[in-house]
């Protein structure tokens, strides 16, 4: 039992690894002529997004919290990249993103310790109207927001080295910038892999599926969700410190609930139940939008109209469609050959199978 | 056994819900290694008793002494860190999570380690080998990665003991391990639980409404109605109580 079990998280590894290496190595494709620039410029709003959405999903995932305010913790990091330097002067980016961590650490902390004495749909309004707050203190301290406007943001020096003196934007962005991005992305893919599989991971999953039992073994249930909240808030402060450099401008749209949707329709789109769907949900989403954008200016039609087949089809995501679609094929052949007359624990065995996948 | 000072006692202990007394005046003891069944129609306070002295209610009157020490105002949590654990009667479990990790978070919790968060649960691998060899002592080995939700209901009783039974209880109130289950499968679940809280020596406190159960697996048999105890005694001793037999097994034999 244990070597299957660390035969399956060596397997996801090496998945991951051969992820991070194919998104390595897509510069080169660019400069061979395989893939444009734009479709680069694509995948780093996809990272940046999978990041927010990784992080959302450690609450409604795993602690079973549906928040619609994650646009709120996004647009404290990215704000706090936009406006630090005119306390502070231009530093590297490496002090921006601390500051930006510390922000929406701060953030997250406080609407957390609000939002986590609900539950359910009570959670989600609560979120939502915390997110609000924030939105309409961007659009109102105009003077140093900028209001409605927003806030243009430079390209930052990169661990202490000013590339952007010397290299052109798109330059930077392709190469560098996009380095710095996937570097920061694996830290973050392993930070909230681990915090998920951890000991802390299990309890949160105990208080999602049964929060008096989970009490009742000793488990601190509001405490709980109040640290989850706060990693989920932080690291999607990170990825939206990333985003204000990768877009140069940031404006009070990335705290709207409008926003928070997004992030929400990122995890649900690719697969809640999974740790590894919303990072596909975030890289279909940016393609679907961008195209159906580059269509209709009823673009949200699309995505609502994709995101009501989703739920009435494959309410586990895309992930969950794959997931049973191979569970299904590798049950057929195993099953096949010997054609038994299923036992009724045979019957619940093979159910569990294929139930039992969602889980991971 | 009687001899042995109470582990757990209660004096006076009184919980209302309004005008209902569901807990009137109940003085109960119970020491280590002995089991007591908990029996009375429903309606005679038997899981509110639990509720209290579990800390999921406050008494409005009296107190509960565990190992010589007040603890009526202690909270949950301390009540279950110093060792008094229980079970439910509608089962509650992690229902996605496997049988294995239903357990496991029960001892990742008793160890003080749920607030790890830097290293991934499976690399925990005494936690892990002590929550199968509960599952074991259960009879549940072989059910370990199978999600609760898909076991059948005989064994998601068991489980829910035995994720009690992980927090390594030295008092385990058990409320109604055998409800909705077969009569067959009410022996297989007693057969599983008697032994191994008696060779942990914990004082285990066992609801119930089978009599054959009852009379077969306890010390001793305390009787509740109408929120205060209406008899006392060696499981012979309450079968032959013309008072009991009026008022509770009379009932239970027409009704059965």
């Amino acid at each position: 039992m244990p070597s299957h079990a660390s035969k399956q998280v060596r397997n996801k590894i090496i998945g991951y690894l051969i992820f991070l290496l194919v998104l390595a190595l897509i510069p080169l494709f660019v400069r061979a002529g395989i893939i444009t620039e734009f479709v680069q410029n694509l995948l780093m709003y996809s990272i940046i997004f999978a990041i927010a959405g990784l992080a959302f999903n450690i609450l409604l995932g795993y602690s079973g919290l549906l928040s619609f305010g994650h646009a709120a913790y996004f647009a404290v990091g990215a704000y706090t990249v936009a406006l630090a330097p005119q306390f502070i002067g231009e530093t590297s980016f490496e002090v921006l993103i601390l500051l930006a961590l510390a922000a929406s650490a701060i953030v997250s902390m406080a609407f957390g310790y609000i939002a986590v004495r609900l539950t359910r749909i009570f959670f989600a309004i609560m979120t939502l109207a915390l997110t609000q707050l924030v939105w309409a203190l961007i659009l109102k301290l105009y003077w140093y927001t900028g209001g409605s406007d927003g806030v243009n943001v430079k390209a930052k020096p990169l661990l202490g080295i000013p590339f952007n003196e010397f290299m052109s934007r798109p330059e930077y962005l392709n190469t560098v910038f996009y380095y710095y991005l996937l570097g920061i992305f694996a830290i973050s893919l392993f930070i909230i892999w681990l915090v998920v599989n951890s000991p802390f991971g299990r309890a949160l999953l105990a208080t999602r599926d049964n929060e008096t039992r989970a009490e009742f073994v000793g488990i601190r249930v509001r405490l709980y969700r109040w640290y989850a909240f706060i990693i989920s808030g932080v690291f999607t402060g990170l990825a939206g410190a990333l985003f204000a450099v990768l877009n140069g401008h940031v404006t009070p749209e990335q705290a709207d609930w409008i926003f928070s949707g997004d992030i929400v329709f990122v995890a649900v789109l690719g697969g809640f139940r999974f740790f590894e769907g919303p990072i596909l949900g975030s890289i279909i989403f940016i393609f679907v939008r961008q195209y159906a954008m580059g269509y209709t200016i009823f673009w949200r039609l699309i995505l609502g109209s994709v995101l009501i087949v989703l739920i009435l089809a494959f309410p586990s995501g895309i992930m969950g469609a794959l997931n049973s679609i191979a569970n299904r094929i590798r049950a057929g052949s195993r099953i096949l050959p010997a054609a038994p007359t299923p036992t009724p624990t045979a019957i619940t065995d093979i159910k569990h199978h294929q139930e039992g996948g969602r889980e991971k | 056994m009687s001899s042995q000072e109470p582990i757990l006692y209660t004096v006076d202990l009184k919980k209302y819900f309004g005008e209902v007394r569901a807990v009137d005046g109940v003085s109960f003891k119970i020491s280590p290694g002995e089991v007591v069944a908990l029996i009375g129609p429903n309606g005679a306070g038997k899981t509110t008793f639990v509720n209290v002295i579990t800390g999921y209610f406050n008494p409005d009157a009296g107190k509960i002494y565990y190992q010589g020490k007040d603890i009526t105002k202690a909270s949950r949590i301390k009540k279950i860190r110093m060792g008094i654990a229980r079970s439910f009667q509608l089962v509650n479990l992690y229902d996605e999570l496997t049988a294995l990790d239903n357990v496991r978070i029960a001892v990742l919790s008793r160890l003080g380690k749920t607030s790890i968060f830097w290293k991934p649960v499976e690399r925990f691998d005494d936690v892990r080998s002590e929550a199968l060899e509960i599952l074991a002592s259960f009879g549940l080995e072989e059910k370990a990665e199978v999600p609760a939700k898909a076991l059948p209901q005989g064994e998601r009783k068991l489980l829910d003991v035995a994720v009690a039974f992980a927090l390594r209880p030295r008092v385990l109130l058990l409320d109604e391990p055998t409800s909705g289950v077969s009569s067959k499968d009410k022996h297989t679940i007693m057969e599983r639980i008697v032994p191994t809280v008696r060779n942990e020596k914990i004082a285990t406190m066992i609801i119930e409404h089978d009599m054959d159960i009852v009379f077969g697996y306890s010390d001793r048999v305390v009787v509740m109605y109408d929120g205060k105890i209406l008899a006392e005694g060696k499981p012979e001793e309450i079968r032959q109580s013309r008072e009991v037999q009026e008022k509770l097994l009379g009932v239970t034999a027409g009704a059965s």
